[in-house]
């Protein structure tokens, strides 16, 4: 009661501060966040004493031990004297890279799906409009089923693969490509690439600034393909094209060598997108036609042209209505993305789950799981809002 | 989903049951009015529900004969079907109070996990089984080098068949699925050469394949797999009911008790028998179990001694037709021996 004297010896003239409101919301504040520290401590506490009491190890240094599985999709060296910590890791690569190609392919479908629907085409609208209504009405699973044991497991065996150009074969166990395998001298390419893109992007911002100061136009496109696609085939030829290919042969059981996308990715690959696109797709919609009529019949007036005017005045103004749920649609395809483990896609809640099974760690596993999980959905939270803030109209 | 969830709940209900973990198992059931039994989801011979929807096979029956040793009535259980990943932590959080799933007794489960196994209800191994239709001249495992393997996620299995093809320096595919299931049928489909697991799985999962007479079971055994019943540490006087449970099964089959002669037998001369079934006079045997004194009678006259619940569920008397071989009696040069009962 301290403080009650203080504040009577300060402003003995004013109300008791029982009734300022500034006081008041203090006190409320503090009592809340003590109820909230209290109740997580209490859940810590009566954990750690139950684990002890049904005589189960706690704590993180399970992920030192040994794991001694296997995994068969893996972008990093992993074996089963690796540890389990690794595995993890091989778990969240493999997530990551779901999500990030499935990001990728659905927007790719997503934005050409929503731009069908507005077509001036009769049977392209209705095509984007029954994909739109099958595909979002369809839980993800399901979805995923239809790919996996309907679609893919369908394909014919090792011995009847599907013959595709380029040494590719189609079969039962996954898409076979021949792997490039680059020789010494190769860093060439990539150098010749970056320099590429670098000098893209220079020339686009001088010719931005030249239009703007003269009205004189530069081809950029074409310039950009041209920097981009010839420096780094430049790079090739000078370097004395060291490049080889890994073709797929036929082993005792199986193609070997080569590049294998296995069914399991691809499927749940397939799955997602499809499913994300749709819904997608009808974002792009809504923010195509967020764009008032006025907008477009003022483009044309000023002599654009309807692709012109698309590319330059409905798209970016669209742009800022569509990325906000946008983001949304990003962080539940990485989320939906645990659902892999129906087909045996070791992604991170596969790996974990065995892991899970063999060390018994159930808390510390989810754990890990949620802060993963809420990582990479923070993370790309941050890349869309950066985006959207630069996409964001400039009002002056 | 559902796995997420029930790992969810598995872990909350770590996190918030006070005083679940380490009470007296007996005395709950006891008050619950039924055993809550973590089964298999669906294992030929081993636990998997009917055609009228009730669970049968050896783990299943084991259950029934816990139920019978502490209720008198073997009905008197629940099962709750777990895949081999969510099966710890049901147990470890009290929502099954035993777990009669084919799990391989280790000592990492025995101590890390927190779990006790009651013994050996059937002793297996690792074995592979492949289509001999699409694969013709393999007849070993050692030709098996560059094959992708069926598993399923979490088993002793997926371990040993990674130590057994490092130590072979075969290379290897695994295909690995959560579930029983979905493993099967992704090996029927073809996405795999081989099938891994007990090989008394093979059998009952060859019985489930399209047409069964293609498959062939390999005849190497990989790996020593002890698959018994297990509860959670620190609950002795559980623990044992479960145990003497088990050994009064080995027992009776040794003393020639079964379900059809328990009755007469409780009349018998042979003190052993009087002793076993609590006919012998200021018996304590079953009430320092915490359970009745002819609490053996209640489980024979539930499910038969050992021999009959094999021989029904998974010898002569089922489609699987797996001889008794290491699952004999120590009597009969098996490993089955019973601890005596007095």
């Amino acid at each position: 009661m301290a403080t009650q004297d203080v504040t009577e010896d300060i402003r003995p003239a004013k109300a008791s501060f029982l009734y300022d409101p500034r006081v008041r919301s203090l006190f409320v504040q503090a009592v809340v966040i003590l109820l909230l520290v209290l109740g997580i401590w209490w859940i810590v506490d009566n954990t750690l004493l139950n684990l002890r009491r049904s005589n189960i190890t706690t704590g993180f240094g399970f992920l030192r031990g040994r794991s001694g599985f296997d995994i068969s999709d893996r972008l990093i060296e992993y074996s089963s004297d690796g540890t389990y910590g690794r595995a993890l890791v091989v778990g969240i690569l493999n997530t990551l890279l779901v999500a990030v190609t499935g990001i990728v392919v659905a927007t790719i479908i997503g934005f050409l799906v929503g731009i069908g629907r507005l077509s001036n085409n009769w049977l392209i609208r209705k095509i984007a409009t029954v994909y739109v209504e099958v595909f979002r009405n369809i839980p993800p699973l399901l979805v995923i089923l239809f790919w996996y044991q309907g679609v893919l497991a369908l394909l014919p065996n090792v011995r009847g693969s599907y013959v595709l150009p380029f040494n590719s074969f189609l079969n039962s166990r996954g898409f076979y490509l021949p792997r490039p395998v680059w020789g010494d001298g190769a860093w060439l390419v990539l150098a010749g690439l970056i320099v590429g893109v670098a000098l893209s992007y220079f020339v686009a911002r001088r010719a931005k600034a030249r239009q703007a100061a003269t009205g004189q136009q530069f081809p950029v496109f074409l310039t950009s393909l041209a920097l981009i696609i010839g420096l780094p085939i430049l790079g090739f030829i000078l370097s004395g094209m060291p490049l080889t290919f890994d073709l797929p042969q036929k082993g005792a059981f199986n193609l070997t060598g080569g590049l294998n996308v296995k069914p399991e990715f691809l499927s749940l690959l397939l799955a997602l997108s499809f499913y994300t696109a749709a819904f997608i797709a009808e974002i792009v919609r809504a923010g195509i036609q967020g764009v008032s009529r006025g907008q477009t019949e003022a483009a044309s007036s000023l002599g654009l042209s309807s692709g012109q005017s698309l590319r330059m005045v409905v798209i970016p103004q669209a742009m800022r209505i569509v990325i906000p749920p946008l983001t949304s649609q990003y962080l539940n395809l990485t989320k939906n993305s645990s659902l892999a483990v129906a087909i045996g896609y070791p992604d991170l809640y596969a790996v974990g789950g065995t892991i899970l099974n063999q060390t018994g760690q159930a808390i510390e596993v989810v754990v890990i799981f949620m802060v993963v999980y809420l990582s990479i959905s923070l993370l790309t939270s941050l890349l869309m809002n950066w985006f959207n803030a630069k996409m964001a109209l400039n009002e002056r | 989903m559902k796995t997420v969830i029930k790992v969810l709940v598995g872990a909350s209900l770590l996190a918030a049951s006070a005083a679940t973990a380490s009470a007296a198992t007996l005395a709950d059931v006891k008050a619950k009015g039924f055993l809550q039994c973590g089964v298999n989801t669906g294992l030929a011979g081993f636990s998997a529900p009917n055609d009228k929807g009730e669970w049968t096979g050896l783990d299943a029956d084991f259950c029934r004969a816990v139920a019978a040793a502490v209720f008198g009535d073997g009905t008197k259980v629940k099962f709750t079907g777990l895949s081999a990943k969510d099966r710890f932590t049901a147990l470890q959080s009290g929502e099954i109070d035993i777990l009669s799933r084919n799990t391989t007794w280790t000592v990492n489960r025995d101590t890390a996990l927190g779990f006790n196994f009651a013994g050996v209800t059937y002793y297996d191994g690792q074995g592979f089984m492949i289509n001999s239709k699409k694969l013709e001249g393999i007849t070993s495992t050692m030709q098996l080098s560059g094959a992708a393997i069926c598993v399923q996620a979490g088993t002793t299995t997926e371990l040993n068949l990674a130590d057994y093809f490092r130590s072979n320096n075969m290379e290897y595919n695994p295909v690995v699925f959560e579930k029983f299931e979905e493993a099967n049928a992704a090996y029927d489909a073809g996405r795999c050469d081989a099938y891994t697991t007990d090989q008394s799985g093979l059998y009952g999962v060859r019985l489930q394949m399209a047409s069964p007479n293609d498959h062939v079971v390999l005849p190497e055994i990989i790996s020593k797999e002890p698959l018994g019943p297990a509860v959670r540490q620190g609950d002795d006087q559980w623990f044992d009911v479960v145990k003497w449970t088990y050994y009064a099964l080995l027992n009776a089959e040794e003393a020639g008790i079964t379900q059809a002669n328990v009755e007469e037998m409780k009349n018998s001369a042979n003190p052993d028998i009087k002793r076993m079934l609590g006919s012998e006079a200021e018996t304590k045997i079953g009430t320092d179990l915490g359970l009745t004194n002819d609490w053996v009678v209640n489980v024979i006259k539930a499910t038969g001694n050992y021999g009959e619940i094999f021989e029904r569920n998974v010898g002569s008397g089922s489609p699987l037709k797996i001889a008794r071989g290491v699952n004999a009696l120590w009597t009969k040069g098996g490993l089955q021996y019973g601890m005596p009962i007095r």
